[in-house]
């Protein structure tokens, strides 16, 4: 089985403070990995610098065992790789399914046939689709600024399955979100993981989460691996325990 | 604004019937007024774009409606078509426009004014000092108005319409650009273009040709501008024009489509309406835009949003 991603010890330091240190893993084809640490670990760092939103200070990145260290997001995306950011990050001002359009439009056509082309740029039914897959279909003409956070949430992961991304990188889906609208999640992110073969890395503070939803795990501590393996095994890792629980 | 599309459109056609009946009766300083209304409009229009939709800040509208205008007075008076002005202006104004938009791709908000201040006064000076080319000071005068296939636009009511039907195109174009994708992908590198970066929209290349085409118009408009008074000089450019530029968007509504038909009517119209007040005018007008700004930042437009908001 080869690496969909491959990180090779990736560093990234912020003036004298390393916040990764060192970091490497692969991630196989249709896996759902999970990422955990306490806070300040350098999680979403470490997204940022696979995804080329920080310039990383050494290391390399493969995907599919090529090198993409220092391409540009748009780039990167372009190539099948979809993400969510720690914060929410919906265009508030553009409906759901605006947001979702948008997600999708850059991935087909030239410059020129996304002026003088389609108006939906022929999303219009694939958006449809994704906004009832994610049970929005009520908000589809909503300003998504309207929405609550939850239902925000649910869009901002939906835009990053809009382009049929092959591996998709979250940060914290599940933070603030209630239990029921949780559960949802979970059995979204499972169907479409089974349904594409797509392959996910999840950031993740809700354990209960991550152990249900992810085959394996990483625990980042002071930006460095310090453990990994099945869910059951992290969590009786005395290590583990040790980071989180010691300051 | 969401509408039913068949109010929209019957909306659209009362207001096309109002502009193509303004003209009558009135003197010819007031179909001198509408002429500019259209003239300012287009080149808001442009502004909008780069501002209102995609949210990078310029100063340098004033710049390129200057270097439109030169084209189309230096070209016109040497005998050359109109037409010829028109593309020459547009081409230079589309280059121009996409290289002053590099600045953009480094810096944002008020430093990213500075810089297209800077751009503005260079432009300002080299029209001014330039003397071999631009005349400086003395402007250029004896600016011919076009006669189109046959129709010339000399008289006040003629050009009138000229302008009405360069301002029908501009609008048509513009419309037809927000609500392709690229307007969404203007919307979305205002909004947030981390974002949008990752989720594979090129926003630099978006943010050049917001430039490019805002820049474009603010040259169409300059075209439009020089037969219409006729005399140009490089002070009706300077940094005045850029800020009036820049109020028309913020008044009307900046990233509403009909923001600047409604900010150029506000800063053309009402100046010359507050007349009566003799000396007070201006400040009369600077307290409207004042009072406007503090408590609805998003425009008259945005104010009209707001109060019909309760109502759905
Ligand atoms: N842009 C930045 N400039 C300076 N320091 C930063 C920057 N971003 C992150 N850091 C620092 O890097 C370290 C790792 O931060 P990071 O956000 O990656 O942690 P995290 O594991 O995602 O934490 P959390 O679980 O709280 O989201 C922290 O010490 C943080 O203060
Ligand atoms: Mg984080």
């Amino acid at each position: 089985m080869s690496a969909v991603l491959e990180v090779r010890d990736l560093a990234k330091a912020f003036g004298g403070i390393s916040a990764v240190d060192g970091v490497s893993f692969e991630v196989h084809e249709g896996e759902i990995l999970g990422l955990i640490g306490p806070n300040g670990s350098g999680k979403s760092t470490l997204f940022n610098c696979i995804l080329g939103q920080l310039a990383p200070s050494a290391g390399e990145v493969r995907i599919d065992g090529r090198a993409i260290t220092r391409m540009r997001p748009c780039d990167l995306n372009r190539l099948g790789i979809g993400r969510t950011f720690q914060l929410l990050q919906v265009f508030p001002q553009l409906s759901v399914r605006e947001n979702l359009v948008l997600a999708g439009q850059e991935h087909q056509g030239s410059m020129w046939s996304r002026l003088v082309g389609r108006r939906d740029a022929g999303l219009g039914a694939s958006a449809n689709r994704m906004i009832e897959f994610f049970r929005l279909t009520a908000l589809t003409e909503e300003k998504a600024g309207a929405l609550s956070y939850g239902q925000q949430k649910l869009l901002d992961v939906a835009m990053a399955f809009m382009a049929g991304p092959r591996l998709v990188l979250l940060d914290e889906p599940a933070g603030g979100v209630n239990p029921t609208m949780l559960a949802e999640l979970r059995e979204r992110l499972r169907e479409i993981n089974a349904a594409e073969r797509a392959t996910f890395v999840v950031i993740e503070h809700n354990m209960e989460f991550v152990m249900s939803l992810c085959t394996r795990i990483l625990v980042l501590a002071e930006g460095r691996i310090i453990a990994e393996g099945a869910p059951a095994e992290i969590r009786s890792n005395p290590d583990v325990i040790e980071a989180y629980l010691g300051g | 604004m969401r509408m039913p599309r068949n109010a929209r459109a019957i909306a659209a056609a009362v207001a096309v019937a109002l502009l193509v009946a303004a003209p009558f009766g009135l003197k010819p300083y007031g179909i001198y007024l509408l002429s500019l209304w259209a003239v300012m409009t287009i080149a808001a229009i442009g502004l909008n774009l780069t501002l209102g939709y995609a949210g990078q800040i310029s100063l340098a509208q004033a710049a390129f409606v200057g270097i439109g205008a030169y084209t189309a007075a230096l070209l016109t008076t040497q005998g050359w078509p109109l037409w010829s002005a028109f593309l020459l202006a547009t081409g230079l104004c589309l280059v121009v426009g996409w290289l002053l938009g590099y600045p953009a791709l480094r810096v944002q908000h008020h430093y990213l004014a500075f810089v297209t201040l800077s751009f503005a006064t260079l432009v300002f000076l080299m029209l001014r000092n330039e003397e071999w080319l631009t005349k400086g000071v003395y402007g250029i005068s004896g600016i011919p108005r076009p006669t189109l296939l046959g129709w010339s636009t000399k008289a006040p009511l003629d050009f009138y319409f000229f302008c009405l039907g360069v301002l029908a195109l501009v609008s048509a174009a513009a419309w037809w650009l927000i609500r392709s994708p690229w307007g969404r992908a203007f919307t979305a590198l205002r909004e947030n273009p981390i974002r949008a970066d990752s989720l594979g929209v090129d926003t630099r290349r978006y943010t050049l040709m917001a430039f490019a085409i805002g820049s474009a118009l603010g040259g169409i408009a300059g075209v439009m501008y020089a037969p219409l008074v006729q005399f140009i000089e490089p002070t009706a450019f300077a940094l005045n024009l850029s800020l009036n530029l820049l109020l028309m968007v913020m008044v009307g509504g900046s990233g509403y489509f009909l923001g600047p038909f409604l900010g150029a009517a506000v800063s053309v119209l009402l100046p010359e309406w507050l007349r009566f007040s003799e000396g007070l005018y201006l400040i009369l007008y600077a307290m409207f835009v004042m009072i406007l700004m503090a408590f609805c930042p998003s425009g008259l437009l945005g104010l009209a949003e707001r109060l019909r908001k309760p109502s759905r």
